[in-house]
C-alpha cells in the first residue's frame, strides 16, 4: 500500500516541475540562498568580530588602561558587571514574568487575558532608551530612600549585610539597573511561559480540579509539571537578553572599578555591553581592538545561553510530540 | 444491625465546604483601601501607604479564609492574589514611564521643533530634530530593504521547499539563536565588518542599516514561517491539481493568502528596531547636520540624539531628550498600531 501512495504523491511534484522549469529553479534557488545568508550572517558576526578583535586578546599592558593589566583582568569586572546587573534582573522578572502569565493563561476572564497580554507586549514595545531616559532621570532618584532603607534594615545582618552596604546618594546603582532590566527583560519571559501554560493538556487541568484541588493546587499539579522545561527555557532566555542589554545600563548605572559584594553602593564595575557603548568614541585603534575582544566574549556568552535555551525548548516540544 | 443514622455518624463527610462569601474579596479590599487612605491621611508617603494597603489585603484575605475554608482554601486565596498583584506591580512602571514622556515630552514639541536641525546657522537659530527623524527614517527603511527579502526568502524556504530537512531545521534552530543576539554585538559586528573593508574612519547610515537588518531579520523569518505554515495544503494542491508551476502557486496563492499576518509580522520587526540604539552609535555615528546621503558620512537617529542629550545632562538638553522620547513613542505605538490593523484588514476571509 505504501508503495503506490508515494509514488502518486510525487507525480504532481515531476509533472509541475517539468512545466515551470526555469521558473521554479530560479525560485527555489532564490529562497535557498536566503536561508544560506541567514546560517553566512551568524558565521560572519563570529569571523568578523575574531578578525577585528584577535589582536585585542593581547596588547600592552597599557592599552586596557589604568585598572588593568591583561585582557583578562579587563573582562573579568565587566563580566562580574554584566552577571550582577543580569542576575538581580531575573531574581525580581523570573516570578512577576511567572505571575502574569498565570493571569494571562488561567486567571483573568476570557475578555480580560487579552488586554492584559496587550498591557505586556506595550512594554515590549517602549524603546531601550526610554527606559534608559526614565531610569537614569527618573527612577533612580525615586529609589533612594529605598536604598537607605534597604541599608537600614539590611545591612547589619550576616550575609545580606554584605550586599547592602554604604547606600548611593544618587539611585544610580547597580541594583536600579538591575530593577529597569528587570521591567526590560518582563515581556519575554511572559510571553513564552504563558504559551506553554496555556498548552497544559485540559483534560489534566479537569482531572485535578474534579479530584477537589483548588485552582492554585490544580496549577501546581499540571500546569507547573508539564510546563517545566519551558519555564527553565524562558528564564534562560530572559537572561541572554539580560547579558546582552545595552542602553539601561549605560545610562543608569554610575561606573566604579572596585569590585564589591555591595549591590548599592555609589558606583560598581559596568557591564561588557555598556562599556562597549561608553568607551567606543575614544577612537583608538588598540582600545577598539580590546573592546570587540570583549564584545566577542558577549557573543559567545549570550549565544551559548540562547542556544542551551532553545536546545531544552525544542527536546521537550519533541517529548510532547511523541 | 446498623442503621442509616449510624453510618452517617461514623463517615462524617460533608458534601459541600463552608466557602466565604463571593463578595469576601471585595469587602478586605475595601478595608485594605480605607486603610491605605487613613495612613495617607495620617501623613504617610504614597509609596509606603499603598504598600502597606496591598499586604493587608494579602494577609487578612487568607486570614479569613484559614477559619472558614480551611489551610488549602487559604493558601489558594493567598496566591490568587499574589498572582494579579504580579501584574499590577508590572503595570505601574509602564504607566510611570508613558506618564512621564508625555507630561515631560509634549510640551517641548511644537512646529519648530519637528522641522529644525541641531545645526545653526543663525545664533538665534531654534534647535529641533528633524535631522534625526529623518535619520531614523532612512536607516529603518534601509534596514527593511534589506530584511524582509531576505527574511520573507527564507520563510519560504524553510516551509515550501526545506520540508524539515537538515538543513532547514538547522536554519530554524539558529534564527531562534539568533533572536538573541544583543544588539551592541549587531553594532560592533558592523563595526569590524566596514571598518575592515573601508578604513578605521568610516561611519554611514547604511552600515546602521546592515546593523539592523541582523536583529530585524530572524523576526521577519518567524512572522513569515508561522503565517506560511497556517495556509492550508488543500490550497497548494488545488493550484497543483490546475497544473500550477510551484513558484507560481507560492507567489500567486500562498503568499496573497498569507499577506496580513506577514504585513504585521513587518510592521512589528520595524518598531522593535527603531527604537535600537546601540548599534547606531558604534557604526552611524552622530551629527548635527541633515544627512540624506545613507552611503556617506554620519547620521543621527531618534535614538541616539536621545541618549546624546542624556550625556550632556543640561536643563535644556534633557527638555530635547524627552521631546524626542515622545516622539519616538508616538512613531513605535503607532506602528504598532498600523500592524493590528493591517492584520485585521488582509486576514483571510471565512467563509
Amino acid at each position: 500500500m505504501t508503495a503506490p501512495t508515494a509514488e502518486i504523491e510525487d507525480q504532481p511534484a515531476d509533472w509541475a516541475s517539468v512545466r515551470g522549469g526555469i521558473g521554479d529553479r530560479i525560485f527555489s534557488g532564490a529562497a535557498l540562498a536566503a536561508g544560506l545568508t541567514i546560517l553566512a550572517a551568524l558565521a560572519g558576526v563570529f569571523i568578523f568580530l575574531l578578525a577585528k578583535g584577535a589582536t585585542g586578546f593581547s596588547k600592552p599592558a597599557g592599552v586596557y588602561g589604568p585598572h588593568a593589566e591583561s585582557f583578562l583582568g579587563y573582562v573579568f569586572p565587566l563580566l562580574v558587571g554584566t552577571f550582577t546587573a543580569s542576575i538581580i534582573a531575573l531574581i525580581i522578572a523570573v516570578p512577576l514574568a511567572f505571575g502574569i502569565a498565570l493571569v494571562i493563561s488561567h486567571y483573568a476572564p476570557k475578555w480580560l487575558s487579552a488586554p492584559v497580554a496587550f498591557v505586556i507586549d506595550l512594554l515590549a514595545a517602549v524603546p531601550s532608551v526610554v527606559y534608559g531616559l526614565w531610569g537614569a532621570f527618573f527612577l533612580a532618584k525615586k529609589l533612594v530612600p529605598m536604598h537607605d532603607w534597604l541599608h537600614a534594615t539590611f545591612g547589619g545582618w550576616p550575609i545580606l549585610g554584605a550586599l547592602f552596604g554604604e547606600p548611593s546618594t544618587a539611585g544610580r546603582t547597580v541594583l536600579t539597573a538591575g530593577i529597569v532590566l528587570a521591567i526590560m527583560i518582563l515581556p519575554i519571559i511572559t510571553a513564552i511561559t504563558r504559551e506553554v501554560f496555556s498548552r497544559t493538556p485540559r483534560l489534566h487541568e479537569e482531572a485535578a480540579l474534579a479530584l477537589g484541588a483548588t485552582r492554585w493546587e490544580m496549577i501546581r499539579m499540571t500546569v507547573f509539571p508539564y510546563s517545566r522545561s519551558g519555564m527553565v527555557s524562558a528564564v534562560m532566555l530572559g537572561l541572554g537578553r539580560a547579558l546582552g542589554e545595552t542602553m539601561a545600563v549605560t545610562m543608569v548605572l554610575s561606573v566604579g572599578f572596585d569590585l564589591s559584594w555591595n549591590i548599592i553602593a555609589q558606583s560598581s564595575p559596568t557591564s561588557i555591553a555598556a562599556n562597549v557603548a561608553l568607551k567606543y568614541k575614544e577612537r583608538s585603534a588598540d582600545l577598539l581592538n580590546v573592546l570587540v575582544a570583549t564584545g566577542l566574549v558577549l557573543f559567545l556568552l549570550t549565544f551559548l545561553v540562547n542556544f542551551a535555551a532553545r536546545w531544552v525548548i525544542g527536546r521537550s516540544e519533541r517529548r510532547m510530540a511523541r | 444491625m446498623t442503621t442509616v443514622q449510624e453510618v452517617q455518624e461514623r463517615v462524617h463527610i460533608p458534601l459541600v465546604h463552608p466557602r466565604l462569601p463571593r463578595t469576601a474579596p471585595v469587602i478586605v479590599a475595601g478595608i485594605a483601601v480605607a486603610l491605605g487612605l487613613l495612613l495617607l491621611v495620617l501623613g504617610m508617603g504614597l509609596v509606603p501607604a499603598v504598600v502597606i494597603a496591598a499586604v493587608a489585603h494579602l494577609v487578612v484575605l487568607p486570614l479569613w479564609s484559614v477559619f472558614v475554608e480551611g489551610r488549602r482554601g487559604a493558601t489558594d486565596r493567598m496566591m490568587t492574589g499574589l498572582i494579579w498583584a504580579t501584574f499590577l506591580v508590572a503595570v505601574v512602571p509602564l504607566v510611570s514611564l508613558l506618564w512621564r514622556v508625555v507630561a515631560k515630552g509634549a510640551g517641548r514639541i511644537d512646529g519648530t521643533f519637528l522641522s529644525y536641525s541641531f545645526f545653526k546657522t543663525q545664533v538665534d537659530q531654534p534647535v529641533g530634530i528633524y535631522h534625526a527623524i529623518i535619520g531614523t527614517l532612512i536607516i529603518t527603511i534601509g534596514a527593511a530593504v534589506i530584511s524582509v527579502p531576505v527574511g520573507v526568502m527564507a520563510a519560504i524556504y524553510l516551509v515550501e521547499y526545506g520540508k524539515k530537512n537538515k538543513l532547514a531545521k538547522a536554519i530554524t534552530f539558529l534564527v531562534d539563536v539568533m533572536t538573541g543576539i544583543p544588539s551592541i554585538v549587531a553594532g560592533l559586528f558592523a563595526f569590524a565588518v566596514f571598518t575592515l573593508v573601508f578604513g578605521p574612519a568610516y561611519v554611514s547610515g547604511f552600515g546602521g542599516s546592515v546593523a539592523l537588518s541582523l536583529l530585524m531579520i530572524p523576526i521577519v523569518v518567524r512572522a513569515t514561517e508561522e503565517m506560511l505554515m497556517l495556509v492550508p495544503d488543500d490550497l497548494r494542491e488545488a493550484a497543483y491539481a490546475l497544473g500550477t508551476p510551484k513558484w507560481k502557486t507560492i507567489v500567486r496563492i500562498v503568499l496573497p493568502t498569507a499577506l496580513g499576518g506577514i504585513l504585521t509580522g513587518i510592521t512589528l520587526a520595524t518598531s522593535r528596531v527603531i527604537g535600537e540604539t546601540a548599534p547606531l552609535l558604534l557604526i552611524a555615528g552622530a551629527t548635527d547636520r541633515t544627512n540624506m546621503n545613507p552611503f556617506d558620512g554620519a547620521m543621527t537617529t531618534l535614538p541616539v540624539l536621545i541618549y546624546g542629550q542624556n550625556l550632556r545632562g543640561d536643563a535644556p538638553a534633557e527638555a530635547i531628550a524627552w521631546g524626542a522620547a515622545f516622539i519616538l513613542i508616538i512613531i513605535v505605538m503607532v506602528l504598532n498600531l498600523v500592524a493590528r490593523i493591517v492584520g485585521k484588514i488582509f486576514a483571510p476571509k471565512k467563509g
